[in-house]
């Protein structure tokens, strides 16, 4: 659970001003983007989403380095997308 | 992609271990402890140890939030599952967590209902759902998670969510070092930082670490390379006779963590006199509850709780799992009786457990395990 799974800001959310939908491994979801207000975020921008929050902006750079580190995982990694996937935060 | 190319260059972990090597003091020992779950699964994972000389070895810290919470705790958790109108939601990881009578997954096929989660925020939308049911989030983690759980229920404050509480069992990872620090069982000569709770603390309140108790300490990420440069730059401080903290993780950490988290966890939550950690014991000022103002959405205040005290079953010795005095195959019961499926101990539960990682990644063959195990037992004085 202490994983954190880097995800590119695709738009931010009409509904709330937290709220993000980012693309992580090819799935989209809403995270809420709340913790990183300070950070001037934009689409196109990296982070670290950990349990539907995203914790850290990061490089493009550090994201790659990240994903292939969690494919070489395995299980684990699988797991959190596939929570990932399950999850419709709003 | 250069640089994952470079990250994963085989090459450059060679080289970086001689430059380990050559670092340390002949006959002089190193132990180095790793805080953190993830760099323990790293370490499993890419069997790093077999990378360093034999004079620096890891151990394993207190660093896995699923590993530390007391069966009493989980009892208590099952004991709101079992009232008639809540919803108990909880990560995934939660739901082999051994309690004195059970996990989640035995109260769940008892009938209890228990759904799993991704996010605080599914938990709330569980709750918005299913306005005629109380819904509860059973929340565990360090300084990584709990600021999630904070903005979730600032969330639910600010649209008056009536049937949603959180019961709270954030703890704290600085208390936890320090314990570590204060217990007669060990001698450290530093530690490997937690990477994604400074994320959220920043590297300031591991100073005491390095002032008061003499120990370098540096806050590293969760590549393989991250690890290896972290145990050399801790070298690299012993030889120069320093001892500071020092930000490997740069990358990822702001020195001074993330005030909005801080300020969220501020605001709705307030530190526990003391917390009981699996295998650990009472810690003081180790954990925390939800504040006051935010009572309507603790889970402590608006059910009745037994709040029993159980004890850590007796072949559990997971306490010294995660103090780092022993090696996950040195326990009694470790791939026997306590396995990933039968976990006897919370270290077998999660992924990020000492015991799990080991028992998932450890090359050895059983016999070679219990032989390294007999070996260590007969050297040891
Ligand atoms: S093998 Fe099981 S009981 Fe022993 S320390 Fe590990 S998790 Fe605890």
């Amino acid at each position: 659970m202490c994983l954190g799974i880097p995800g590119e800001l695709v738009e931010f959310g009409q509904e709330h001003e937290d709220l993000a939908v980012v693309d992580v491994s090819g799935v989209r979801r809403r995270v809420n983007v709340g913790l990183l207000a300070d950070e001037g975020l934009r689409p196109g921008d990296w982070v670290l989403v950990h349990v539907g929050f995203a914790l850290s902006k990061i490089s493009e750079r550090e994201a790659q380095a990240v994903l292939d580190y969690l494919q070489g995982l395995g299980q684990p990694y699988e797991d959190e997308l596939d929570a990932l996937r399950g999850s419709d935060i709003v | 992609m250069r640089f994952v190319d470079e990250y994963r260059d085989a090459g450059r972990a060679r080289a970086l271990a001689g430059r380990i090597a050559e670092s340390c003091r002949p006959g002089r020992r190193y132990t180095f402890m790793e805080v953190c779950g993830g760099h323990t699964h790293t370490i499993y994972k890419h069997g790093l140890e077999d990378h360093l000389p034999s004079e620096v070895s890891l151990v394993h810290g207190p660093g896995c939030p699923v590993c530390v919470i007391p069966m009493g705790r989980v009892d208590d958790a099952i004991h709101i599952a079992r009232q008639p109108d809540v919803i108990m939601t909880s990560f995934g990881d939660m739901m082999r967590v051994p309690g004195g009578s059970g996990s989640f997954l035995d109260a769940k096929a008892a009938g209890a209902d228990i759904r799993m989660v991704y996010s605080p925020l599914d938990a709330l939308k569980i709750a918005r759902a299913n306005p005629d049911r109380r819904v509860v989030f059973m929340a565990i983690g360090f300084e990584t998670t709990a600021p999630s759980t904070a903005m979730t229920v600032l969330r639910a404050a600010a649209e008056g969510l009536g049937n949603f509480s959180v019961f709270c069992n954030h703890v704290m990872i600085i208390p936890a070092v320090k314990a570590i620090l204060d217990s007669p069982d060990l001698r450290l000569d530093g530690f490997i930082g937690p990477g994604h709770v400074s994320a959220v603390i920043g590297c300031r309140p591991y100073e005491f670490i390095a002032r008061d108790y003499r120990k370098p300490l540096v806050v590293a990420g969760f590549e393989p390379l991250d690890i290896l440069t972290s145990v050399h730059m801790l070298l690299g401080q012993l030889a120069e006779g320093r001892c500071e903290v020092e930000n490997q993780y740069a990358r990822v950490v702001p020195w001074d963590g993330n005030r909005i988290a801080l300020s969220a966890m501020g605001q709705v939550m307030r530190l526990r006199p003391h917390f009981e950690w699996r295998g650990l014991g009472f810690i003081a000022h180790s954990a925390l509850a939800m504040a006051g103002e935010y009572a309507a959405f603790d889970a402590e205040r608006v059910f009745d709780l037994p709040g029993l005290r159980v004890a850590d079953p007796k072949s559990c010795q997971c306490g010294e799992v995660l103090k780092g005095v022993l090696k996950p195959w040195e326990c009694k019961v470790f791939g026997t009786a306590c396995t990933p499926e039968t976990p006897i101990g919370t270290c077998m539960v999660s992924s990020e457990g000492a015991c799990a990682a080991y028992y998932n990644f450890g090359r050895f063959s059983r016999e070679q395990m219990s032989a390294a195990a007999r070996e260590q037992e007969a050297s040891r004085p």
